[in-house]
């Protein structure tokens, strides 16, 4: 058991609030969108210059002037705005996008992220996560709990270059969900339907506190 | 002093010069200056610094420019769609440094409105912190990144007027006002160049201060990553 793409990322989408401006970055965060409950309100931010990002397009409606983060053509809504990547990172760095919801490769228990670059292998670069973890006042992970080969990916210490020291909030993984409060380390608060404690204890090299509500 | 120049080619005529540091607009293919790249190519111009977000694809943008190795240095923020550029890093060819995205934004904004450096929060922590000077402000630590200018800035606009005022369209803006301020000499290349006094003057997204040659072209507008829904059935 365990949760595959869909249930982490509709896990994840329950953490958007009514009014919320969200940045979602590539992967299985983009599915979030996908699962923002009908009855709130919530603006979607593009970090290449957009507030209000509407969905994939018809392929009649399709524009080469309107890509999200991922280069992927998008629609406008009636709310949307459109600005300079100046004007983009300072709502991102000054504190003003409510929450971001980003992949990663590792997460320490202290919050630290990794998820731009593995040292040997060639590096894309980090794109807006460096900017996005430093600002966004609320900071969510959705990561598969270990490697396919079941190396843990939530450690004591990061082995990764950092994105980001001591940025994380919330871990949604296939096997649960933990929460990160600073000073206070690892907190297990939720897991995936059929999976125990000792499901998740196998896999996870860090140390984190068990608060389960049944 | 008329700022309207016939083609690319003659835009850039006078403004290039081996190891210059060029700025070009753009969010991957989009908002790029599909024209000026070509134009600059064809100068024969070498050892470039490029300023970009991106590095375009291997067939076009800046692979252009890759191509034809006259890029001795990159500095940008994610350059993952190009393989020419990976195998001319790996040979150690090419000199990448990679700053955050709104970092780099950032840079060119305070370059073009004279401001030498600022404090951010973003990589702290980080190795793009290594180096850099640390100041803390109200109990959090902050890194010093510098301004940006470039000998060459290469934008694209959507449309434009005489004076070199632009407007860009939708998310092809990106990059391409803080490049523009940021140019000791800007050139911009816009899809239409319309009458002075038919553009609202309090929509101008780039004051015509910033840019001081134009050109009208036509644009290919390549998408990267063209995602579409199936319309549902009435």
């Amino acid at each position: 058991m365990a949760w595959d793409r869909n249930q982490m990322a509709a896990r994840a989408a329950r953490e958007l609030k009514d009014g919320f401006y969200v940045n979602l970055g590539i992967g299985i965060p983009t599915l979030v969108a996908n699962h923002i409950d009908e009855s709130i309100d919530v603006t979607l931010q593009s970090e290449n210059g957009m507030l209000g990002m509407g969905p994939f397009p018809y392929d009649d409606e399709v524009d080469a002037d309107l890509i999200n983060a991922g280069k992927q053509t998008i629609t406008e809504l009636r709310r949307t705005s459109y600005f300079s990547s100046a004007d983009s990172f300072a709502m991102i760095r000054g504190g003003h996008i409510d929450l971001s919801v980003l992949g990663a490769m590792e997460v320490s228990e202290k919050g630290d992220l990794a998820n731009w670059m593995i040292p040997g292998k060639m590096v894309k670069g980090m794109g807006g996560a460096m900017d996005l973890v430093a600002g966004v006042k609320r900071v969510v992970v959705v990561m598969d709990h270990a490697s396919k080969s079941g190396a843990p990916k939530l450690l004591h210490e990061c082995s990764l270059p950092l994105t980001g020291r001591a940025v994380v909030d919330l871990v949604i993984t296939n096997l649960g969900v933990f929460e990160i409060e600073a000073g206070k380390g690892m907190k297990l608060i939720e897991l995936a339907s059929g999976v125990c404690v000792d499901d998740v204890k196998e896999l996870t090299q860090a140390d984190f506190e068990v608060a389960v509500s049944s | 002093m008329k700022k309207i120049y016939p083609d690319a080619k003659a835009a850039l005529d006078g403004l290039v010069f081996d190891g210059m540091t060029v700025m070009s607009g753009g969010f991957g293919l989009c908002g790029i200056a599909e024209n000026l790249i070509i134009a600059l190519r064809d100068t024969g111009v070498t050892d470039l610094t490029v300023v970009s977000n991106n590095a375009g694809v291997d067939d076009f943008g800046l692979g252009f420019l890759l191509q034809t190795r006259q890029i001795k240095k990159m500095i940008s923020s994610y350059v993952g769609e190009n393989k020419e550029f990976e195998r001319q890093y790996l040979a150690g060819e090419l000199e990448l440094e990679f700053n955050p995205q709104g970092t780099l934004a950032e840079r060119c904004r305070a370059g073009g409105a004279g401001i030498p450096g600022f404090y951010t929060k973003t990589g702290v922590g980080t190795v793009i912190a290594d180096g850099k000077e640390h100041k803390d402000f109200g109990g959090e630590t902050y890194i010093l990144e510098t301004g940006l200018v470039s000998d060459l800035s290469i934008v694209k606009a959507w449309k434009g007027d005489e004076q070199g005022n632009l407007v860009y369209r939708k998310t092809a803006r990106n990059f391409n006002p803080m490049m523009a301020a940021a140019g000791k000499a800007t050139v911009a290349e816009v899809e239409e160049i319309v009458p002075l006094g038919s553009l609202n003057p309090d929509g101008i997204h780039t004051p015509g201060i910033y840019v001081q040659r134009i050109i009208q072209a036509k644009h290919e507008k390549r998408i990267e990553q063209r995602t579409v829904r199936e319309r549902e059935s009435a």
